[in-house]
């Protein structure tokens, strides 16, 4: 019996192994564009690994970065990460309703360090309980693939032609929009959004006065604002997440 | 060192974030406008970063443009998040073998 438990649990983390290799590739592309900002920014390639070894988010780093390079205070960054990362608080909560009561405490602590858009979707989309293992599995192949992109972009950025670093620069934005653009197709209200918030953030970034602010500041007031107000005009039915 | 800090600072505000819900909360969140204020949240901070910002990250931004338009077509059409970030760079690096 207890043999036969151990054989699944490393099935289990085999999987989720299996699982996280696509999304590990699609990570070394995205974080080496965020190593090419890193390295405009001016950290050294042991930082930019350490940056998205701790860190583990797109956004989240692609905004530290822009934060970074406007000089930002602590409080400022610590803002903006929240703001750009406030949905993995969303994702956190409704994994929290998934977990096993009867599991042990330390499990939550160490899948909370890896909530991502990429593995909370496959984990939360396998039925019952979380499970733990199948997370780790895909946590070990995705997490290496995140950093040493992210190192290899802050390292390569210099040595390719300047074509080809401006070709990869773009991955980054590709992501974004291949997050944001699924919803938007099924609900008009998220499209609506999307075109509102490209105006409000063109016209914020030309206008006088309000250009001066850098890109992260007009980025937590515009989200701030655009998601208030879509949360009092359309908000939510009970049961959507 | 300031940029240590910066790292850091992210990462624990990050960290947070992730483990409070999984470890405090237990119970879902009732209000509906903050529920559907973090539901928005992400769409509308990922559209703010990337336009007009797609624009000056490549060395034309007819390049950059071409990028963002042929990017929103392929995600529109069903494309992943890797098909899509490649087909953006692949127009970039296209494009500008012309341009150039």
């Amino acid at each position: 019996m207890q043999q036969e438990k151990l054989r699944d649990s490393r099935q289990v983390f085999l999987e989720g192994m299996k699982d996280g290799i696509p999304i590990g590739l699609g990570y070394f592309a995205v974080s080496f564009s965020l190593g090419i900002l890193a390295k405009n920014v001016g950290l050294s390639p042991f930082q930019a690994a350490l940056m998205s070894l701790l860190n583990n988010a797109s956004a989240g780093e692609y905004m530290g970065l822009t934060m970074m390079a406007a000089g930002a205070s602590y409080m400022e960054m610590t803002l903006a990460t929240l703001i750009t990362n406030a949905r993995y608080l969303l994702m956190s909560c409704a994994m929290s309703q998934r977990m096993d009561p009867e599991g042990p405490f330390y499990h939550r602590l160490f899948m909370a360090f890896d909530i991502t858009d990429e593995l909370f979707g496959i984990t939360i989309a396998r039925p019952g309980y979380l499970c733990p293992r199948y997370m780790y599995g895909a946590m070990v192949v995705s997490i290496p693939c995140w950093a040493l992109g992210t190192a290899l972009g802050t390292l390569a950025g210099s040595l390719l032609p300047l074509r080809l670093v401006s070709a990869f620069s773009v991955a980054l934005y590709g992501m974004f929009i291949a997050i944001f653009i699924p919803p938007a197709r099924k609900e008009k209200v998220i499209a609506g959004l999307v075109a509102l918030s490209f105006a409000a953030s063109f016209a914020l970034s030309r206008l006088p006065v309000v250009s001066d602010l850098s890109d992260g500041t007009r980025t937590i007031i515009l989200t701030v604002a655009i998601s208030a107000g879509a949360a009092a005009l359309f908000p939510r039915k009970e049961d959507t997440p | 060192m300031k940029l240590y800090i910066y790292i850091f600072v992210m990462a624990g505000v990050s960290y947070l974030i992730r483990a409070l819900p999984m470890t405090v909360l237990r119970k879902p969140i009732r209000s509906r406008f903050i529920q559907s204020f973090l539901f928005y949240v992400p769409y509308v901070t990922l559209a703010v970063m990337t336009f007009p910002a797609i624009l000056d990250a490549t060395q034309s931004q007819v390049s950059g443009l071409a990028a963002l338009l042929v990017g929103l077509a392929a995600a529109w059409l069903g494309a992943d998040l890797f098909k899509t970030a490649v087909t953006c760079c692949a127009v970039v690096f296209v494009l500008e073998w012309f341009i150039h």
